[in-house]
């Protein structure tokens, strides 16, 4: 089965050499391509038409983010073929503000997909012919996907009982937000443990 | 109200404009908090705009920030007509990253408690979807045998709906026997409500008529909008992930898969009702295979508590016991995409972890999702009341689209 995905991936490196950074099977048996953002189009396009490959079905268009990282976000496309019955993830990165080309005009399901990926990260797409959000409430500001965004968000609303309408109000919580450290303090705690300031060399 | 004000008409028939109306999101027929904004010219559909969202919580923000046990739960609350399919491929995604084996027992529950849920939810659709054309007795019908399954979900987890009892390594408690023994008499009798409920329906001339011919899909609309399950094998296409890509132990067992051959709704409706006979079938023969593999039904090892004997003598046990329900146990770092058929079509979890307790990011993959974006495409230029059957045969769920 991998030695069947591999050879499927060197295919389609080799057909679309500019599009791709890379090829791999990972353990779970999955055919994952990293490849440049701007040439999505064109590698759907061929993914799509090709006889062989035939992945006519989008499965899903995501996001992960990675603060830490130059480029920021990685967006990833999954595909189905229902001909050859195979996977395949398209991987790519991409930084804040970045414009990544749409793929609405390949795949019309793309379409939600993509003001999903909007939505919740802020990832722009050109060529898109509609892109609002789609999930969160109208007039909503900040992505909340995006891992500096709180659990708890910025606003919440209430019926009030006076205006008699529902009123937009800065979050307030009576007890902080929870966040458990699991972490072992054997292993890697960042902070200091409570009696080992006094001990001598302590950090 | 009339859109806009216009005052260039010189004749009374240039004097008509479309008409904008709100569907939902309070609306008996919108399946739940569905708010479409319809042009009409006349009674026909010129432009359909979903707005969904209203019963957006965050889920996968929520996710983020708790243990891979405490995220199974919200599963269960995205499509509450068949809570235990989602659940599935939570547990799916994180067995393939940790390796793990299910035992043989869990396995064929988990397959049994799937077809439950695969009729549960048929018998949802099909029966509500002829309310939504006007006919009230097969709800009525309908619900009563999915209460009986609802109380078979009850024995085996203690919770009608949101049942938490697929975990990771397998499931979470063994059945009783008299449970398994219920539940193939039921079986039995099931097929006869079934033939009631066609009886009611198939031929009907109304429920026809409402529904022959309406929303046609073709092959290849199936797949540019991205659908699966029932709305591509309605359309002719032989397509089911437990047969494609088995998971579980579904390769073992023997059921057909129906499909249709026009791509309308009253195909559609008649593929569900089939694959509630072949569901019986899946049943019947899971609890064969019950009788004769008995044994635990978990994996016993990182992602499951110990036997509740090991924790009264053994300190180790307890210890772990202590940590899985506190700290959660740890997947490796690694991404993971695992999809099941589940009643709506292809349900998948996009998993990304770091290797800590928590996962990194997940995504759902709903089926409903596409088949609902897809409204705008499938409703324009049928009727306003063809719009409720369009809702109905898309079979949406709002708990799995805003998630």
């Amino acid at each position: 089965m991998s030695a069947e995905l591999l050879e499927l991936g060197e295919v389609i490196a080799i057909k679309q050499e500019a599009a791709i950074i890379s090829t791999d099977v990972n353990k779970m048996g999955e055919l994952v391509l990293t490849v440049h953002a701007n040439k999505i189009p064109e590698l759907v396009e061929f993914l799509r038409g090709n006889s062989a490959m035939k992945f006519s079905t989008l499965i899903d268009i995501t996001a992960v983010d990675y603060p830490t990282r130059a480029t920021r976000f990685e967006i990833v496309y999954h595909f189905l073929s229902m001909y050859t019955n195979q996977r395949i993830r398209l991987k790519a990165a991409i930084a804040d503000g970045d414009l990544v080309p749409s793929i609405t005009d390949i795949h019309p399901s793309a379409n939600w997909y993509e003001r999903e990926v909007f939505d919740m990260y802020g990832i722009m797409f050109t060529g898109h012919p509609d892109l609002r959000r789609l999930l969160t409430d109208y007039g909503f500001r900040g992505y909340p996907l995006r891992k500096d965004f709180p659990t708890t968000g910025y606003n919440e609303l209430r019926y009030d009982e006076v205006e008699k309408r529902v009123v937009y109000e800065p979050v307030s919580l009576v007890q902080e937000y929870r966040q458990f450290d699991f972490m072992s303090p054997w292993e890697g705690a960042e902070y200091i443990l409570p009696g080992d300031d006094k001990a001598e060399g302590a950090k | 109200m009339m859109d806009g004000n216009f005052n260039d008409a010189q004749t009374g028939e240039q004097r008509i404009r479309n008409f904008n109306i709100n569907f939902g999101p309070q609306h008996p027929a919108a399946h739940g908090v569905l708010r479409l904004v319809l042009e009409l010219d006349g009674e026909i559909v010129e432009r359909c705009d979903p707005h969904v969202g209203l019963l957006h919580r965050g889920t996968e923000k929520l996710m983020e920030s708790r243990t891979y046990l405490q995220n199974l739960p919200y599963f269960d609350r995205l499509d509450y007509v068949a809570p235990m399919n989602q659940e599935h491929a939570w547990c799916l995604a994180i067995e393939k990253l940790t390796g793990v084996e299910v035992p043989r027992r869990a396995s064929l529950i988990r397959v049994l408690f799937c077809e439950i849920g695969r009729i549960l939810n048929h018998l949802m659709n099909v029966t509500t979807q002829a309310m939504d054309v006007g006919a009230l007795t097969p709800p009525l019908w309908g619900f009563e045998e999915r209460e009986k399954l609802m109380i078979f979900y009850e024995r085996a987890s203690g919770a009608r709906l949101h049942a938490a009892y697929f975990r990771p390594g397998g499931v979470h408690q063994d059945l009783p026997q008299d449970l398994i023994d219920d539940i193939m008499q039921w079986t039995m009798e099931f097929p006869d409500v079934l033939a009631d409920i066609d009886g009611l329906l198939t031929e009907n001339r109304i429920f026809k008529q409402r529904n022959v011919d309406i929303a046609v899909i073709t092959e290849q609309e199936a797949l540019d909008w991205g659908f699966s399950g029932v709305m591509v094998r309605g359309s002719g296409m032989a397509w089911d992930l437990r047969r494609a890509q088995p998971y579980e132990c579904y390769n073992e067992f023997e059921f057909d898969i129906p499909v249709g051959k026009n791509g309308d709704c009253y195909d559609r409706y008649l593929c569900r009702m089939q694959e509630m006979r072949e569901s019986i079938k899946i049943i019947q023969q899971c609890i064969q295979k019950l009788d004769e593999s008995t044994g635990d039904v978990l994996a016993r090892g990182k992602l499951t508590p110990p036997a509740r004997g090991d924790m009264k003598t053994s300190m180790e046990a307890l210890i772990h016991h202590f940590k899985l329900y506190t700290e959660g146990f740890k997947v490796p770092e690694g991404e993971v995409y695992a999809a099941v058929e589940a009643p709506k079509g292809e349900f998948g979890v996009y998993l990304v972890s770091d290797g800590s307790n928590k996962p990194y990011k997940s995504k759902i993959r709903a089926p409903g999702y596409p088949h609902l974006a897809a409204m705008d495409h499938i409703s324009k230029g049928h009727q306003l009341a063809d719009v409720a059957a369009i809702i109905g045969t898309l079979d949406i769920v709002f708990g799995e689209i805003d998630r």
